[in-house]
């Protein structure tokens, strides 16, 4: 039972990173408006982002900037490879969330609004032909 | 690491997660999401990783807000859920 418990306790960023990104992912899929989503988007890129970081985390380590002097070899360093792989990712993320509001800007335009059931219901209207009713006719006939 | 601090700071993560997918109004909630990031470059900080604090709170909470307001301010800012 302690073992269990000590899990809970020592890893307990690991827990939070499921958390947020369980939250991220429910929103990108149980939202209907658009920007709901980028949203939920957002928040699941940044729980990968701390699950990185704290895997580079060390107890008793110090920022990777070289110490110079007469304790420098006593000194820890975190791991600084995660940290680079996560500077590129926000990176990403940022381009990623330009691209999905220009999406949405250019639906806005178009469709009039950002609820999912709203642009569906207009597309079918639009389009007849690709209509779920007009193609189990077609399956019918 | 100061465990007490890093678990408020975490704690309310998650609570800002929660209510920028819960409100309803989409300002408020890119408002909460920039609230996020900070909160999140604050953790960064804890763990060390100050290159990427500052990449966040610049690029996370700065550029990120500025494009959802930009993006909002041309579509309607309320939501259904």
């Amino acid at each position: 039972m302690t073992g269990i418990m000590d899990i809970v306790y020592a890893e307990y960023n690991y827990w939070i990173y499921v958390a947020l990104m369980m939250i991220g992912f429910y929103a990108m899929i149980a939202k209907k408006n658009l920007v709901k989503k980028v949203i939920g988007a957002n928040i699941f890129q940044t729980a990968i982002f701390l699950f990185y970081i704290s895997l580079s985390d060390i107890t008793g380590g110090t920022a990777p900037i070289i110490v110079h002097g007469d304790h420098a070899a006593e000194v820890i360093y975190t791991n600084p490879v995660p940290h680079v792989l996560i500077l590129t990712a926000i990176v990403v993320a940022v381009s990623t969330t330009a691209v999905a509001l220009a999406l949405i800007i250019r639906i806005y335009d178009e469709y009039g609004s950002l609820d999912e059931d709203v642009i569906l219901a207009a597309r079918r209207n639009l389009q007849p032909e690709f209509s779920e009713y007009a193609r189990q006719k077609e399956v019918d006939t | 690491m100061i465990w007490i601090l890093d678990i408020s700071l975490l704690l309310f993560l998650v609570i800002c997660a929660v209510a920028a997918i819960t409100i309803k109004d989409l300002l408020s909630a890119v408002v909460i999401l920039s609230a996020y990031s900070l909160i999140m470059a604050i953790v960064w900080v804890e763990m060390q990783a100050v290159d990427v604090a500052f990449t966040e709170a610049a690029v996370g909470a700065g550029v990120t807000t500025v494009l959802f307001i930009a993006a909002l301010a041309r579509t309607d800012g309320r939501s259904e859920d």
